[in-house]
């Protein structure tokens, strides 16, 4: 795709359109990481910049930061647990029940966050150990993350090749867990790295749902964010802000070169 | 026998957690009298925030789609110095909660805003756009934005180029172009683009919330409805309503699109 004559003329349309794309999204991150570091956010960098916010907000939230870090990764793990040997079992089934059961899976995640919320909390409010627990939390982040894994792991599945792959070593002699482990496992291994960052992904910044779930007790990040822009000054929340991209951004790179080096390992 | 204790786990969380819960919260509004089925339709209060949520997310949808697309193809047909390193940051949004997107056009919209600032230097008085209408329809474009530019940026890489330099030797004009070739090109990324915008759009909580504006919207309805008057049956009713609409653009747009997995 270098140099190919229908791209000769240059278009000034959609380069400034780019162009103001650009502004729009980098200026407000910009914004928000000096407003955390300066003194004094209406007299700007002229103030001096200090880290006292981001101390202030470290005492104040930094355990809702740890408790997001757990939630996200106990919710990966079991929605990988529990998710691949459910894609593998729906795809390799024809049955009806079984696409509507996929059809139902989808539900979660059309379904507004806000109303999964308010159903658990109806159902379940009344068990104060449990309403109380961050594991409130954890079921529905797992119930709204489990059809990503669920999805992309069976299409993944439904490949034919593997189909016809699995199915000489079948007729090979080998048993369910040497296909398992020889074929299966390896051949969706990035649609699963995958749909594991997907989850970690949803599950760190999960606001609709978590802030219906959550107790004064039970704070996740962003729940602490949306506390501290509705009581605190500006510089606490953008300090806050600027936690969220200190600590998730770098992870999210980490866990997003990982994906590639699967893919790049086991990727057709 | 090995299938079903492959589908037991699933099904178990999904049925306690999910459809029991939901099916709780559909039987709900009945307690109160069928009406409250219908209450979005009946009060002018709710249909008014229903007008306005679908109103607001079809502006927004229609407004990401062209500027997700302008950007996209930009990306995919021209190389430049960085444009990796960009095109990661516009997509990096997709990980912020949408109580952070809220802030930012406090940050930039709001009384102590970039923008108030621009306009009184400028002579035109303190302008602040966060907290009404535009605000909304600014932070809604902003949440959207990553999604279509990442997608667009995709599908017009894989766009045929010869179909395009074939239109333009015979004399097609940018516009036939535009019409002819990238639209049809692009519509099954626009379908699946536009059905995933105009869903998270009308679900969308953390933003509203974050600015807490006068222009009303369902989640914040049906977040008030619950809290501040503890008016279960009704949150519920409205809940439903929100979850069909949603559900309806959804499902259609897996239905009419020939990727099963690109509108989840």
């Amino acid at each position: 795709m270098k140099h190919i004559r229908a791209s000769q003329r240059f278009p000034f349309v959609l380069a400034i359109l780019t162009l103001l794309v650009t502004l729009f999204m980098l200026i407000p991150m910009a914004l928000s990481v000096t407003a955390g570091l300066v003194n004094n956010y209406s007299q700007g960098l002229a103030s001096g910049l200090t880290t006292r916010w981001l101390e202030q907000v470290w005492e104040g939230y930094g355990d809702t930061v740890m408790w997001s870090l757990m939630i996200a990764s106990v919710c990966v793990l079991i929605t990988i647990v529990v998710g691949v040997p459910c894609a593998y079992a729906l795809a390799r089934t024809r049955s009806r029940w079984a696409r509507l059961f996929e059809e139902l899976l989808t539900l979660p995640v059309a379904v507004p966050g806000l109303a999964t919320g308010l159903a658990l909390i109806l159902v379940y409010g009344q068990f104060r150990d449990f309403r109380q627990s961050f594991l409130f939390i954890l079921v529905g982040h797992v119930v709204f993350t489990l059809p990503f894994v669920v999805r992309t792991v069976s299409s993944a599945f439904a490949n034919r090749e593997l189909i016809a792959m699995e199915e000489a070593a079948r007729t090979l002699g080998a048993d369910f867990t040497s296909r398992l482990v020889g074929i299966l496992i390896p051949a969706v291994m990035p649609a699963i790295v995958a749909s594991a960052l997907m989850v970690f992904t949803l599950s760190i910044g999960e606001f609709n749902l978590t802030w219906m779930l959550h107790t004064p007790l039970t704070r996740t990040l962003p729940v602490g964010l949306a506390d501290s822009y509705a009581s605190m000054r500006i510089e606490v929340g953008s300090a806050y802000t600027l936690i969220f991209f200190i600590v998730v951004l770098p992870l999210l790179w980490f866990l997003q070169a990982i994906a590639n080096e699967v893919q790049k390992r086991y990727g057709t | 026998m090995q299938r079903l204790a492959c589908l037991t786990p699933v099904v178990a969380i999904f049925f306690a957690f999910w459809l029991l819960p939901m099916a709780w919260l559909v039987a709900l509004p009945a307690q109160k009298g069928w009406a409250t089925y219908f209450a979005i339709l009946t009060h002018s209060k709710y249909w008014l925030s229903l007008i306005n949520t679908v109103g607001l997310s079809l502006i927004v949808t229609v407004a990401t789609l062209v500027l997700g697309a302008a950007v996209g193809i930009f990306f995919a047909r021209y190389r430049f110095v960085g444009r990796q390193v960009l095109l990661s940051f516009l997509t990096l949004p997709l990980s912020f909660p949408g109580v952070i997107i809220g802030f930012f056009m406090i940050l930039l919209g709001g009384r102590q805003g970039l923008v108030a600032d621009v306009s009184e230097a400028l002579g035109a008085g303190r302008w602040t756009l966060a907290y009404g209408f535009s605000g909304l329809f600014l932070a809604y474009l902003y949440f959207s934005l990553p999604r279509a530019i990442a997608t667009y940026t995709a599908a017009a890489e894989k766009m045929d180029l010869a179909l395009e330099e074939a239109a333009r030797t015979m004399g097609a004009s940018r516009y036939a172009i535009l019409r002819d070739v990238w639209i049809p090109e692009l519509a099954p990324t626009t379908l699946a683009c536009a059905a995933i915008v105009f869903a998270t759009s009308m679900g969308a909580f953390g933003t509203a919330f974050t600015l807490a504006t006068k222009f009303e919207v369902l989640p914040i309805t049906i977040y008030s409805e619950f809290t501040n008057y503890a008016n279960f049956a009704l949150a519920a009713s409205l809940s439903i309503a929100l979850g069909l609409v949603t559900w309806l653009v959804m499902y259609f747009a897996r239905r009419y699109s020939n990727s099963p997995t690109a509108v989840i």
